[in-house]
């Protein structure tokens, strides 16, 4: 950790700075700019967020709804993880959908994993609130440990700011 | 005074004639004083044959019993001349009452397999000393450890049924607990050998230990029958060992009829091929314990080594430059270091210091006097600026409990450098100074939840205090319950610890340097360092 004073953007790195890697998913599904940015974390935990130029961290989106059942016989608030080794977690492939989110103005968007893994959690703060996920920082949707082989290396757009 | 009386003379004789040394001898009858098992083989020979030799019939009986096998001795390479008058070796009697073998231990007795013959005399006793002396050890008392072979059991059996069976006739009952038993009697034995030679006294509770094994060549073959008599009392054996194992031979021969035992091994118990076999000596110092307390002045160094795949992520850390010292100076085998939790890679101790112990097994060097120790200390801490240590003190083993204790149970006081993304002013933080004992539920954080199972855990904010510093920064004191994750309270760890600074402010929060300054334990005591 940098102790240097800082202005509004801290000089020193910020906490995702400090601990995670950025990779970039475009257009994630063919769909154009459905772009995930997934911070992963050097002890294989991966956290899928939205990259910024997604389209529903635009402005003037307002999110309706999320939706974490993403088939009849699945739903993503139901995956339990016990123990250290998180056994009962529920498989990824890059393509799962992770939740579904309603708009306001109609168009609804899916998150995908982009990552091969296991599912660790889902927030659920977003449930309640919906808006916290365009807030800066707050914009996660899932935590994942991922397989160490199957990180998307060729997808790597160059780190933002 | 030789200990048996009238009465015991056809116990004794049955045994002797059957190959038992003298002091086994005296264990079947019950002679549970220490005197007579101390002195000298030779004489026991002695005395017993001329207890035994009262009338001339006797004599011839026990002349015209068959030769006893021949055994050579481990380390002797002389051989034993066996144009004797009684057409064979026997220790037993002699014609000529003057006559004392030279070489008193040339069978190996039926029921201690030379245990009792040699094996509790000086000679091996200095043997086993000398062993204990040239390892270099340092002790004011010690406890001997004797393992026999398993066999040693099923003659001692053999011969109880024997000797019951004798005492049945002239209507005598003989309890297993009339019998002295063998460890004890050896014992008896060495244990003032061993204070003498070593110049120390044995005692039960000593942490020094010296240890013996002795093994038998036809172990398995004296214990085969028991794993078709009582098959379920022995479990298939691990690596290459014996599955006759001890525990399992006594279990066993507990189960075992008398009938079936003595259709299956001879009774009187038959002589044995060899002698017993010191296979192991050993010596052995239980593990003592260092306390006190230590700081760090380092953000760049971890508690334990710092390895992934073989390679070294930082250089050295606490636990080793606290304890390759001591391993050095009490010349142990190893060490286990242990603390009342721990603080991050980047995260200094500061203030009294967190408590620590560290295990030294088996170590060679353990009297120290508090000078002694200072200088250790001392030692440590011109060693390295990145760690100091205070109140170094040997502890006992429940040191460790301490610690646990520490690590669970005591609050701990942090300093926090806190960065906030919006401008504030000093009105903005001092509502934190006004809560008390503010509940926080924590999700595993990230940065841990690949070896952490996933949960949440409540914790107690006791108190806290803030110190302004400018627009964006600010110094945050805390007093923690045990367990809390303080960073991730300052930065809220994407919203999964809730509530956190930034929460509390309604905006990010996050923080840039940490420093523990108390550990509210009061243990170890502390000394006038």
């Amino acid at each position: 950790m940098a102790a240097e004073a800082g202005g509004a953007s801290a000089a020193a790195p910020s906490l995702v700075d400090r601990y995670f890697t950025r990779w970039y998913k475009a257009d994630v599904k063919g769909k154009p700019c459905e772009d995930h940015c997934i911070l992963q974390h050097s002890n294989r935990i991966c956290v899928i967020t939205l990259a910024e130029s997604h389209p529903l961290l635009q402005n003037g989106k307002t999110i309706k709804s999320i939706n974490y059942q993403i088939s009849a016989n699945c739903s993503r608030l139901q995956n339990k993880v016990s123990g250290k080794f998180k056994r009962g977690a529920q498989f990824l492939t890059e393509l799962a959908p992770l939740c579904r989110i309603s708009c306001s103005d109609g168009e609804e968007y899916t998150v995908s994993s982009c990552v091969r893994g296991r599912l660790m959690e889902v927030n659920e703060n977003i449930l309640d609130k919906p808006s916290i996920l365009q807030e800066k920082n707050l914009k996660m949707i899932f935590t994942v440990e991922f397989f160490k082989r199957n990180i998307c290396r060729e997808d790597r757009f160059p780190l933002l700011h | 005074m030789f200990p048996l009386a009238e009465k015991d003379k056809s116990i004794a004789r049955l045994l002797f004639s059957t190959g038992t040394c003298p002091r086994c001898i005296f264990r079947f009858c019950g002679v549970d004083f220490h005197a007579p098992y101390r002195l000298p083989y030779k004489d026991l020979l002695r005395e017993l044959e001329n207890f035994l030799k009262t009338e001339d019939d006797d004599l011839s009986l026990e002349a015209a019993k068959p030769p006893l096998k021949k055994i050579r001795l481990q380390d002797e390479e002389t051989q034993i001349d066996d144009q004797s008058q009684n057409g064979g070796e026997m220790i037993a009697i002699v014609k000529d009452e003057n006559v004392i073998p030279e070489k008193p231990y040339l069978n190996a007795c039926n029921i201690c397999l030379g245990i009792l013959q040699e094996f509790c005399e000086k000679k091996f006793i200095k043997k086993v000393c000398q062993k204990v002396e040239s390892s270099g050890y340092e002790f004011t008392n010690l406890v001997f450890s004797v393992s026999f072979p398993p066999q040693l059991s099923v003659r001692e059996h053999a011969a109880w049924l024997l000797v019951k069976q004798e005492m049945g006739k002239q209507g005598l009952s003989l309890g297993r607990d009339d019998i002295v038993q063998l460890k004890e009697a050896y014992k008896w034995i060495s244990h003032p050998l061993f204070s003498e030679e070593l110049g120390v006294p044995v005692d039960g509770k000593s942490l020094f230990e010296v240890s013996v094994i002795f093994a038998h060549p036809e172990t398995d073959e004296d214990c085969h029958f028991l794993s078709t008599s009582c098959p379920d009392c022995f479990k298939p054996a691990k690596n290459k060992q014996s599955v006759f194992t001890r525990m399992a031979v006594v279990k066993a021969l507990d189960k075992i009829k008398d009938d079936d035992f003595r259709k299956k091994f001879p009774c009187p118990p038959n002589l044995p091929k060899a002698f017993c076999s010191a296979v192991e000596i050993q010596c052995a110092h239980g593990a003592v314990f260092v306390a006190g307390r230590y700081n760090k002045y380092s953000r760049n160094l971890p508690q334990t080594p710092w390895i992934i795949d073989g390679e070294r992520k930082l250089e050295s850390s606490v636990e080793e430059l606290i304890s390759s010292q001591l391993l050095t100076v009490f010349k142990a085998e190893s060490f286990n270091f242990s603390s009342s939790g721990r603080e991050d890679v980047d995260v200094r101790t500061l203030g009294n210091g967190r408590p620590f112990a560290v295990e030294l097994v088996n170590p060679r060097r353990v009297q120290f006097t508090s000078q002694d120790i200072k200088e250790l200390q001392q030692k440590i801490n011109i060693s390295s600026d990145k760690i100091q240590v205070r109140d170094l003190q040997l502890v006992t083993r429940e040191a460790i409990g301490h610690m646990k204790e520490g690590e669970e149970e005591k609050t701990k006081t942090y300093s926090a450098l806190v960065w906030t993304d919006k401008a504030i002013q000093k009105k903005d933080i001092e509502f934190l100074d006004d809560l008390k004992d503010l509940q926080i539920n924590q999700k595993t954080p990230l940065r841990v939840l690949h070896r952490r199972p996933l949960a949440i855990r409540v914790r107690i904010i006791h108190t806290m205090e803030t110190h302004y510093i400018d627009e964006h920064h600010f110094r945050l004191h805390l007093k923690t319950q045990a367990g809390t994750y303080i960073k991730e309270f300052v930065h809220g760890d994407f919203g999964r610890t809730k509530p956190n600074i930034g929460s509390l402010m309604n905006g990010t929060a996050d923080i840039l340097e940490l420093d523990v300054e108390s550990v509210d334990v009061d243990w170890p005591p502390a000394l006038d360092n």
